[in-house]
């Protein structure tokens, strides 16, 4: 029914474009035309932080962005924190803490951890807790992956 | 979720146009609201309108002798992290800031929160303390609206057919003033305010008497309220514990709150007082500081 729109954008370093609906999400396209599925779908209506990705660096729900309005923007998923054979020191310490267990909210809460070690490299305990408030896990009780990323902050400066 | 047109025009004039045009236009800022609407198809849309890239909509200005200036689609994170906005305006950063956690902070907006109208709307309060003023851009010209006259009941606001929020204005504050807006939530952050309140005072230099006030609540009426009866009550009165009372009191009478899920008439009316002192003691706080 509606015209598809093609669309531009920057996609973990690589110019990437693609068709969508304007009715689409970014998440949709992410997952389902790109085939990038780090991002979960958790509640699809901004609750839960399943679905975080960075948008010129700001940290969004992408369940909330129509994936139209990314033209010409830099975007950042999971699939794009990792170092070339490596892992972010977010990634490597969430495994050291064993602050996971089912993993379906880790992708959001590393990426929100991201956007919070980029402006705050050292955050305290308090900030860590406040800024992951909008990232939901009903597994782990929070405290594991509050330390993990202190310890990543901790890891990054050394 | 139903197929729309979208448009992200990068002028005011081309926004009013998209507006006019058949069929029902939604415009979008943060869309942290409009997204799940039309998801859940409980707002109509055949065009939706980013206003993203419209210049006058995405500045963010402060000037001494003519105050705030928040176009409606400046984030709340942007807006909140702004030094001049925190030096001189800490009580709409109180509002803005707990909308939501920092996700939302990233993409709603405070011309969001006005337009979609919440009668629990966080930002609103505070801006009504300040005096603050909506400018609205549409096909019969511009025109200004006291803030607490924009919304007109829940999810209704005073915007014609065709008209558009372009931003709101915050006049710049008095010397020996200060403002403060907090809320009730059964837990410490994102939730919705059972009741909020906010309260601005100018003082005389010494600290000692209110030259004037003005008291809002959230969340007691179909829309964010403004009390003028608290603020004329304190108006030329000493600050005492007795008169910051009183005029508690009069928001509270002034209070028309419903039973709901999150909270009833009764408790409403009583976080009304505790709230509205509460607002007061630390917008005093502020304004001796």
């Amino acid at each position: 029914m509606s015209a598809m729109t093609h669309v531009q954008t920057t996609l973990n370093g690589e110019a990437v474009e693609f068709l969508c609906e304007p009715r689409q999400s970014l998440l949709e396209v992410l997952r389902e035309t790109l085939g990038l599925t780090g991002a979960k779908e958790g509640c699809n209506n901004g609750n839960c932080g399943a679905c975080n990705v960075l948008i010129d660096g700001a940290l969004v729900n992408a369940c909330l962005v129509l994936a139209v309005e990314v033209q010409g923007r830099t975007l950042t998923t999971i699939e794009g924190i990792a170092p070339p054979g490596g892992l972010h020191p977010l990634q490597r310490q969430f495994l050291e803490h064993a602050a996971l267990q089912c993993g379906f909210c880790t992708p959001g809460f590393i990426v929100a951890a991201k956007a919070l070690l980029d402006r705050t490299p050292r955050p305290s305990e308090l900030e860590v807790r406040q800024w992951l408030a909008g990232n939901l896990c009903r597994c782990t009780g929070y405290d594991r992956i509050v330390r993990a990323v202190l310890a990543a902050a901790e890891e990054a400066q050394t | 979720m139903r197929a729309f047109e979208y448009h992200s025009p990068d002028s005011l004039e081309q926004t009013l146009t998209l507006l006019a045009g058949p069929g029902q236009a939604q415009p979008l800022a943060g869309g942290t609201d409009l997204l799940p609407q039309l998801r859940e198809g409980r707002r109509p849309a055949d065009r939706v309108i980013d206003l993203k890239r419209v210049p006058e909509l995405n500045a963010l200005t402060y000037d001494p002798a003519r105050g705030l200036w928040v176009g409606a689609a400046v984030a709340c994170y942007r807006l909140c992290h702004d030094p001049a906005v925190i030096q001189h305006y800490p009580g709409v950063v109180d509002g803005a800031h707990v909308i939501g956690a920092v996700q939302i902070q990233f993409r709603a907006t405070v011309g969001g929160n006005l337009c979609n109208a919440s009668p629990a709307a966080d930002s609103i309060p505070a801006l009504i303390v300040h005096t603050a003023v909506c400018h609205i851009a549409g096909p019969a010209g511009a025109r200004t609206l006291p803030v607490e006259a924009f919304c007109v009941g829940p999810g209704r606001t005073a915007l014609a057919p065709g008209e558009i929020l372009v931003a709101v204005s915050v006049p710049p504050p008095a010397p020996h003033f200060g403002a403060h807006y907090l809320r009730f939530i059964p837990r410490n952050e994102m939730d919705i305010a059972v009741v909020g309140a906010a309260a601005a005072v100018t003082l005389a230099a010494d600290g000692r008497s209110f030259v004037a006030a003005r008291v809002a609540l959230g969340a007691v009426a179909a829309t964010p309220l403004l009390v003028p009866e608290a603020g004329a009550y304190l108006a030329g009165r000493p600050v005492t514990a007795e008169t910051i009372a009183e005029a508690a009191r009069l928001a509270q009478a002034a209070a028309r709150p419903i039973d709901d899920v999150r909270g009833t008439a009764a408790f409403r009316r009583h976080l009304s007082a505790v709230l509205t002192r509460r607002a007061l003691e630390r917008a005093v706080e502020r304004a001796r500081a």
